[in-house]
């Protein structure tokens, strides 16, 4: 187990690498420097940032700098374009909030999605199967941007119900919408997902037996069924949980919440490349780190798997 | 009293191309401490039989008729009651035992929850009585392999174990539904020869359904043949092998290749399996058998003594002299 | 009496081979949420393509008499001309709706085009030499795919400056992964049949086999995903330029369509919001049904 876990991280950690290493190239092709705003600023002016920000380095020794204060001190370096703040201030700021929504999404995506799953599937053909099955496949076509909006319109501005922005350090009025937004539809994927693979787990001849045995429903769906119907949905955690960070942009740029993805839109307006490189790789990391905690999981469940 | 009376069962499945009746009108019962063989080709309902007698047909299937156990219409029971009966007094093991086990969970786990439902054991005490009947089963070092998930055995002995969990009640018959067929000829060998040890050992009543002639010839004391949902012919093993009264036996057994007999070519039953959605009125055997003539194809012929007195039961027109 | 006449048809009918294409076509046919989507589909893309010439405005042309009135003044009607209404800056909606589902289009086509070439191509490649070449290459592909792309897209837009190319481009780059695998999946099955060790036998060279080959045979499969890819490009772009990143004024996209009306519905412009969101998930619901269909169609595991 110990050494599958460590040749996981092997493979996770080359990359981030990869990632830091993409955004440096893509910086250094950029055509122009950070600076290169709309005025032109003197020359001396300009010597004097470049060489505050460390950008008269030859590439390499900006990257090795970078990846060394990432990694050991867990320092992005200073913004760009705000020159009292750091990237990391940004990111304490801004995470939490981004880190809290995205949790309560998270999970009601899962439980939401799992349990309609699996009740349509032993309800199969029932008016529940197909109201889950319209469900997942109207849900498919209403992505945060566009969940976003309608609840707005629906919840704030006609019911009046729930505030469609703000904050307020995370009361709860403030989640709901932000949660739905963002959760539907992977909420829509994940039933789509356990429900396909639940009929075909019932479909197994070990169901058969277990049904031989003479044990209930219940008992067979939750301990011989739930388990292997789990698996694919497991392996979709990992593009969800992408799919839920990169949509946090939209919710905290439409709700206006403060969180990481504000940050990250308005310095991609002002080319804050420390900004958004910070935030990049940040995102990166916790994707990594998401996908080896789901590895280690199938593996945990699926006992075919050799470490 | 017979230990499992079957009469006149009709299994039923809704298709896109509308119903098909997968048996049709089958009678039969099995003795205390019996052993009944099923025989026939894939697709003669033997094995749907046994499905809706345990209450195991797929959704879209629905069963008629009366399967009395014990006095009680297994038919009419709720699902609870079923339960009750699956396992504790009828076990049941099947064709594939790559797929019959649960992959994801320890053999223990499975064994042990048949124990704990049905005796009301504790965990402890039910992995142990596992234990004790892996051993019987002769499964090597068992106190220590119990733990191990299934794919960590071979198919011979998932066959053994899937056999151990369904005596781990003592059940009074025991179901087995091709329990060879997905398994090496050698491996066969032993299976069958295990389960003939626990006839013996535990005085189950056992119904064999295969295709395998061979097997049935030394191990049953009464055989029943199925084509296209009904019952052909049946009649002690014995007898039967020796004088099939009926076409489609006959066809059977030729068809069987023998060590003691030269042949340059194997006989065969010609024409294909028939379509269960388009059966004949009459006879489902008739478009492919030899001694077919007026009748055949339209009236359904019943199942009665080959002679009067005979203990063999025949569903043919064609008289037994020219059968035979 | 039945068997009868069924035996009849076939004595009369000559017994015509059908390709699994034909059969394919008669399934997709039978689907009714498919052709539907078909039939939606085509409709869009006459809209997309051919609505212009209905337009009473140019899509650039502002109104300066509505601009900022047009809670009241731009409602949508039919004498006005502005059919679906005018924006904020009382531009017609209805022109600018014809632009932003046209460029939507094009760049779910494209997105999805470059998934095909390159995807299928890159899978067939790995699938079929196999061994360490597959290896390398497939790891690269988990490499890529667990970058989050979104981000990386948004940084190369604020490098390189936002322009529609850019978009095409980052599109591109992520878009052939997904069908990378499926490629190299389905390439794997079919490098065993016979017809290939037939080639193989004979000497065929390998490049050749894999498009002579392996390609035609992986065309199903291909056809099948490109047609879900197309709208999850469509999302794709609509995420970047609902944020303002992607495609920029003048030009427009359903997604920033989309943005502008969802900013301008708290004015009571509800229609800014509702014309382009209804084409917009009209045209992923048409791509999803007709993809749907015709997996069901060339599925493989139905035959």
């Amino acid at each position: 187990m110990l050494s599958y876990v460590l040749r996981r991280i092997a493979v996770a950690i080359p990359t981030i690498l990869l990632l830091i290493v993409i955004s440096f190239v893509l910086m250094f092709a950029a055509p122009g420097g950070p600076f290169n705003g709309e005025r032109a600023l003197p020359a001396q002016v300009m010597q004097n940032l470049e060489a505050r920000y460390g950008l008269d380095q030859p590439y390499w020794k900006q990257m090795a700098d970078y990846v060394w204060n990432v990694v050991v001190h867990f320092d992005f370096g200073p913004s760009f374009q705000y020159r009292d703040r750091t990237v990391n201030d940004v990111i304490a700021q801004g995470f939490p909030v981004t880190l809290t929504y995205g949790f309560w999404s998270f999970v009601v995506a899962v439980i939401a999605g799992v349990s309609l799953g699996v009740t349509a599937a032993i309800r199969h053909n029932s008016a529940v199967d197909y109201t889950a099955v319209g469900i997942s496949i109207g849900a498919q076509v209403l992505p945060n941007f566009v969940m976003a909006p309608i609840l707005v319109l629906i919840f704030t501005l006609w019911l009046g119900w729930l505030p469609g922005g703000g904050w307020q350090g995370g009361q709860w009025n403030y989640l709901v919408l932000p949660v739905i937004a963002l959760s539907t539809s992977y909420m829509a994927s994940i039933s789509r997902i356990t429900r396909s693979s639940m009929l075909e787990v019932l479909n197994a001849g070990f169901i058969r037996t277990a049904k031989a045995k003479g044990l209930p429903m219940r008992r067979i769906i939750l301990r011989h069924a739930l388990k292997p119907a789990m698996l694919p949905v497991l392996s979709y955690l990992g593009p969800a949980f992408v799919g839920m960070i990169t949509g946090s942009v939209i919710i905290d740029v439409y709700f206006s919440t403060g969180g990481i993805g504000q940050f990250f839109v308005n310095s991609a307006f002002n080319r804050d490349y420390s900004v958004i490189m910070g935030i990049t790789i940040l995102v990166g990391v916790l994707t990594v780190t998401f996908n080896l905690v789901v590895d280690l999981l199938y593996a945990w469940i699926d006992p075919k798997i050799r470490y | 009293m017979p230990l499992l009376d079957i009469k006149d069962l009709t299994v039923t499945f809704r298709t896109g191309d509308g119903e098909v009746n997968a048996v049709n009108g089958v009678s039969f019962n099995i003795e205390e401490r019996e052993t009944l063989a099923i025989v026939g080709e894939s697709g003669s309902g033997k094995s749907q039989t046994a499905f809706a007698a345990m209450g195991l047909l797929a959704a879209n299937g629905s069963a008629k008729g009366e399967v009395t156990y014990n006095g009680q219409n297994l038919l009419g029971l709720s699902q609870r009651q079923m339960n009750k009966v699956r396992s504790d007094q009828i076990g049941m093991i099947f064709q594939d035992p790559m797929t019959s086990l649960n992959p994801y969970m320890r053999i223990s786990d499975q064994m042990a929850e048949v124990l704990m439902l049905h005796k009301g054991m504790g965990k402890k005490q039910a992995v142990d009585e596992a234990v004790k009947m892996l051993d019987a089963v002769r499964i090597p070092d068992a106190r220590a392999r119990i733990t191990m998930y299934p794919h960590e055995f071979s198919g011979g002995m998932r066959q053994r174990i899937m056999i151990a969990m369904a005596l781990l009640c003592r059940p009074r018959l025991l179901i087995a539904d091709e329990p060879t067929t997905a398994l090496d000829v050698t491996v066969q060998a032993q299976i069958m020869q295990l389960l003939g040890e626990i006839r013996e050992e535990f005085g189950t009543a056992i119904v064999l359904i295969t295709h395998d002639l061979g097997i049935v010839a030394d191990f049953c004391d009464r055989t029943l043949v199925m084509y296209g949902g009904q019952i052909m012919e049946t009649g002690p093993t014995e007898q039967l092998f020796e004088r099939p009264t009926h076409p489609y036996t006959l066809g059977l057994l030729k068809a069987v290749p023998r060590l003691d007999r030269e042949e340059e070519v194997l006989a065969t039953i010609s024409g294909e399996p028939p379509d269960m959605s388009r059966l004949p009125k009459g006879c489902p055997f008739s478009p492919r058998c030899g001694f077919a003539f007026d009748p055949c194809p339209t009236v359904r012929p019943d199942l009665v003594p080959a002679w009067e007195g005979s203990p063999i039961c025949r569903a043919c027109h064609a008289p037994v002299e020219e059968v035979q | 009496m039945a068997t009868q006449t069924a035996e009849a048809d076939l004595g009369q009918q000559p017994v015509k081979g059908r390709s699994l294409w034909a059969d394919a076509r008669t399934r997709f046919f039978r689907n009714k949420a498919a052709v539907a989507g078909l039939v939606a589909l085509i409709l869009i893309c006459l809209f997309a393509f051919f609505g212009e010439f209905l337009a009473q405005y140019e899509r650039a042309y502002v109104d300066f008499s509505l601009m900022g009135r047009n809670a009241v003044n731009g409602v949508p009607s039919i004498e006005t001309g502005h059919y679906f209404g005018t924006d904020e800056s009382g531009r017609d909606l209805y022109a600018r709706t014809v632009q932003g589902t046209r460029i939507s289009l094009l760049v779910g086509l494209v997105g999805a085009g470059v998934a095909v070439i390159v995807g299928t191509l890159y899978g067939a490649i790995a699938g079929y030499m196999g061994g360490k070449t597959d290896n390398i290459m497939m790891r690269t592909v988990d490499i890529l795919m667990s970058v989050p792309y979104m981000f990386v897209l948004i940084l190369m837009l604020v490098i390189f400056g936002r322009s529609i190319t850019m978009l095409f481009i980052g599109i591109g780059l992520i878009s052939w992964l997904d069908m990378s695998r499926i490629a190299r999946g389905q390439t794997l099955s079919i490098k065993n049949k016979e017809f290939v060790e037939a080639a193989v036998a004979t000497g065929v060279r390998p490049f050749t086999i894999i498009l002579r080959h392996i390609v035609p045979n992986l065309a199903g499969l291909v056809i099948v995903y490109s047609t879900l890819l197309v709208p999850q490009m469509i999302i794709t772009e609509s995420f970047i330029s609902f944020l303002g990143l992607g495609v920029q004024e003048p030009s427009t996209s359903l997604g920033a369509l989309i943005s502008a009306g969802a900013g301008q519905m708290r004015y009571g412009v509800l229609w800014q919001l509702l014309y382009p969101l209804f084409f917009f998930v009209v045209t992923l619901f048409a791509f999803f049904f007709v993809g749907d269909g015709l997996r069901d169609a060339l599925d493989p595991k139905d035959r």
